[in-house]
């Protein structure tokens, strides 16, 4: 698979670290201006004429786009092609938490600000609590829910019909691993979590230079989208200042006791990943498998050449086997900023950029994003692509059928960085450690619980 | 210096010259000079007041609000340094990095001043490659060298490790939580030593070459000359440097916030005081408690820096 997706792929995964460390002073600024309640929620917004969308199609008009897609001029040409009189002003205002730093700080000033942002998923709900987000549903986006995959659609729709923003990419989660040395040890691809944990330690007994999997100690990112896999919940709001966090409730201690004691154990490495003893680590075949999300093959094939051809792509193992279930971990949005002066201009704009069948397409085949349409996802010519890096292997389609596991509901905090950056230091520190996770779980908890009412939330079911 | 001997010996004395002049001047109109002052002063005072102190003022003044995410804002008084004294994030990374001074900073400090005596002394063959060689460290950015030692201590694929591997020893472990600040300041002693050093070695050069004559002819060997003559010279250029490293060492920064990267199990958000606050505006959104936190760092270093001032005059003294 070619290289040009490593760019995309890395910041796959600094999405999650960006929202983790970005949402910056501005978000406080913000919601201290009084405006905070909810930008535009009002769902009962009138939707916006037909007539007056194509009156401002017509307007000769100048839509600002910050983004880090490298290349995303192609799809905007697209664009452009179609409403000449709308130019758009790409700018690439860094990936991650610069990204987010300077749209904070744009934001605050009140002045800057672009009329479209890139914005991952997770980071949704910190950027709707300080009313930074236009809703999108009064300007014709709720027709295009059937068109997304529906978890995705999940993550971008607020409890009273609000839509946020438009999916553009995805990262359901799945297990990449080394045939090879599978075969070596006679180690079958895993199908439940218990029968991995065994493969684990009998690859570690066998070659104790080699862990069956490394479990990055910081990255809240995979957490999170394991305990998506598993089903948890743990962040739900309802209205707009009532929060409540179980991050240590049943199912979440159980993914503590079970990766806690892998970790301490010894038979998984838990070494900081996107660092370069990592990548080393891919390269010198320290770890047999990669717990990663539908953006990590492409991404995989950049940063490991030496391994080319050894590699396959198999679901994540299960909880039960029976209801195969997967979570997700990237992806992003793009949003239209609510001090926007051209909302109808901006809001045609993200929804023809991710639903219009051809820059869709163009998103998954120049830039190697994983698409989050119904249509390309069964789409022969995506789904049969056999990169020769997974030895001929349809990986594609193995991602394309798991997206179909991912849970709908998962929600996440309005406060993402904070909840990333707790985990690091409880739960990550504690695998890293090899001391007790499911005490790590309940101090993630009570750290976030305070944080949440410091801020001034009712939390409930803490 | 041999121009004003020459001038000694002429018996033509320069602070005379300058005082027979003096009452001329006094006839010049007072109000002249009194309204140029300004005029010299005013680039300066515009700068520091636009870049200095209405920053400063920003702060405090942040640091007596809070700001919700769920409420707005809220005039809370001093309750932000409440809890600040309270906050145990807060005094750690206080903790470690006024540890970090007490070890990094003589270390350094001896290791500068030694370089800095060797140059001076003149007996060094390629003294020019030598010091060049020591400061080059503080040409290469921080983040530069934090980057290349975060490579370097990696255990499992860093020189160090490779080669403890290949002897069978025990691989040298320095991420880990109890090799850390060690780890830390080496690679701040190796950044600074040579910047420190350069400081010291001018110092040096500004001694008259005299009292060095002086004391040869009265039997003193370069040990003593050292200790009796360049040492004490060296005083002012010394409590300089130690200043500098007090700042420094309170705002450690750069190296833990790149090494978190690659040892986050180790450096937490609040490992050092500056990082704290820096993690606090940019990932916790609290921006009011971060400028506390910065204003009461900037108390804890100017009373430190006074300390350290108060004990070299005191010395001094007796």
């Amino acid at each position: 698979m070619p290289r040009s997706f490593v760019p995309t792929s890395s910041m796959s995964r600094r999405r999650f670290l960006a929202a983790t460390g970005a949402v910056s002073l501005g978000a406080a600024l913000a919601a201290c201006s009084g405006d905070s309640d909810s930008g535009g929620s009002s769902a009962s917004a009138k939707p916006v004429s037909q007539a007056d969308i194509d009156k401002a199609m017509k307007t000769p008009t100048q839509l600002t786009f910050w983004t880090w897609v490298p290349n995303i001029q192609h799809e905007v040409a697209l664009f452009e092609k179609k409403y000449p009189a709308i130019k758009v002003k790409i700018v690439n205002a860094g990936q991650g938490v610069a990204h987010y730093t300077k749209l904070r700080t744009a934001l605050k000033a009140g002045t800057g600000a672009p009329d479209l942002a890139q914005i991952e998923y997770q980071a949704i709900p910190t950027f709707t609590i300080t009313g930074s987000l236009l809703n999108l549903a009064p300007y014709g986006a709720s027709a295009l829910k059937d068109q997304f995959v529906d978890w995705t659609w999940g993550q971008v729709s607020g409890p009273g019909g609000e839509v946020w923003a438009i999916p553009q990419d995805t990262g359901p989660m799945g297990l990449l691993y080394r045939k090879d040395i599978f075969d070596k040890h006679g180690i079958q691809v895993p199908g439940t979590w218990d029968q991995f944990a065994a493969a684990a330690r009998k690859l570690h007994k066998a070659d104790p230079r080699v862990y069956l999997t490394n479990l990055a100690a910081n990255e809240p990112a995979a957490w999170h989208g394991l305990l998506w896999q598993a089903g948890a919940k743990p962040y739900a709001t309802s209205g707009k200042s009532t929060l409540s966090i179980s991050v240590d409730d049943a199912v979440s201690k159980k993914l503590g006791e079970y990766w806690g004691g892998l970790a301490k154990e010894g038979v998984i490495s838990t070494d900081p990943d996107f660092a370069d003893a990592w990548y080393a680590g891919f390269n010198k075949g320290k770890y047999a498998t990669w717990l990663t999300a539908a953006w990590g093959p492409a991404f995989l094939s950049g940063s490991a050449k030496s391994t080319a051809g050894t590699w396959r792509a198999a679901p994540l193992p299960q909880w039960d086997a029976s209801k195969p279930a997967s979570g997700n971990w990237g992806g992003s949005t793009t949003a239209v900023i609510r001090s926007t002066k051209n909302p109808i201009a901006a809001s045609q704009f993200a929804q023809f950029l991710n639903s219009d069948p051809a820059s869709a397409k163009m998103f998954a085949t120049n830039q190697f994003s994983f698409p989050a349409t119904k249509a390309l996802l069964t789409d022969a010519s995506f789904t049969s692509d056999a990169p020769s890096f997974y030895g001929g292997q349809k990986v594609n389609q193995i991602f394309a059928d798991i997206s179909d596991t991912v849970s709908t509901s998962f929600q996440w905090p309005p406060f993402l960085d904070q909840a990333a950056t707790d985990w690091t230091e409880t739960v990550g520190k504690s695998l890293a450690d090899k001391s007790d996770t499911v005490a790590a779980l309940g101090t993630w908890q009570s750290r976030l619980t305070t944080y949440a009412k410091n801020q001034g939330f009712t939390v409930k079911g803490a | 210096m041999a121009k004003f001997a020459t001038a000694l010996e002429q018996g033509v004395s320069p602070p005379t010259a300058a005082y027979t002049k003096r009452p001329r001047r006094a006839h010049t109109p007072r109000r002249w000079s009194g309204a140029a002052g300004p005029w010299f002063v005013a680039p300066f005072l515009i700068l520091f007041l636009l870049l200095f102190l209405a920053p400063l003022g920003y702060a405090a003044y942040l640091s007596l609000f809070q700001q919700r995410l769920i409420g707005g804002t809220v005039f809370v008084g001093l309750d932000n340094y409440v809890t600040a004294l309270k906050d145990p994030l807060l005094l750690h990374g206080v903790g470690r990095v006024a540890l970090f001074f007490v070890i990094q900073v003589p270390l350094m400090l001896l290791l500068a001043l030694l370089f800095a005596l060797a140059l001076d002394s003149g007996l060094l063959r390629m003294a020019r490659v030598i010091r060049l060689g020591i400061f080059v460290p503080y040409a290469v950015p921080s983040v530069v060298a934090t980057l290349m030692w975060g490579y370097l201590y990696g255990p499992d694929f860093g020189p160090f490790a490779q080669l403890s591997r290949k002897l069978d020893l025990p691989a040298p472990h320095f991420l880990s939580e109890s090799w850390m600040l060690g780890s830390l300041a080496n690679i701040v002693t190796w950044e600074f030593v040579g910047y420190n050093m350069i400081i010291l070695y001018a110092a040096l050069r500004t001694i008259p070459q005299d009292l060095y004559e002086a004391a040869a002819m009265d039997g003193a060997g370069s040990w003593r000359i050292a200790w009796s003559i360049k040492l004490p010279a060296l005083r002012p250029a010394l409590l300089l440097t130690l200043l500098f490293s007090v700042i420094g060492s309170f705002q450690l920064f750069n190296e833990p916030s790149l090494l978190m990267k690659i040892a986050p199990d180790v450096i937490s958000s609040s490992y050092t005081a500056n990082l704290y606050a820096y993690s606090l505006a940019f990932t916790g959104n609290q921006v009011n408690y971060a400028a506390t936190v910065s204003f009461l760092l900037g108390l804890v270093i100017v009373i430190a820096s006074y300390v350290v001032l108060l004990t070299a005059n005191r010395r001094r003294a007796t």
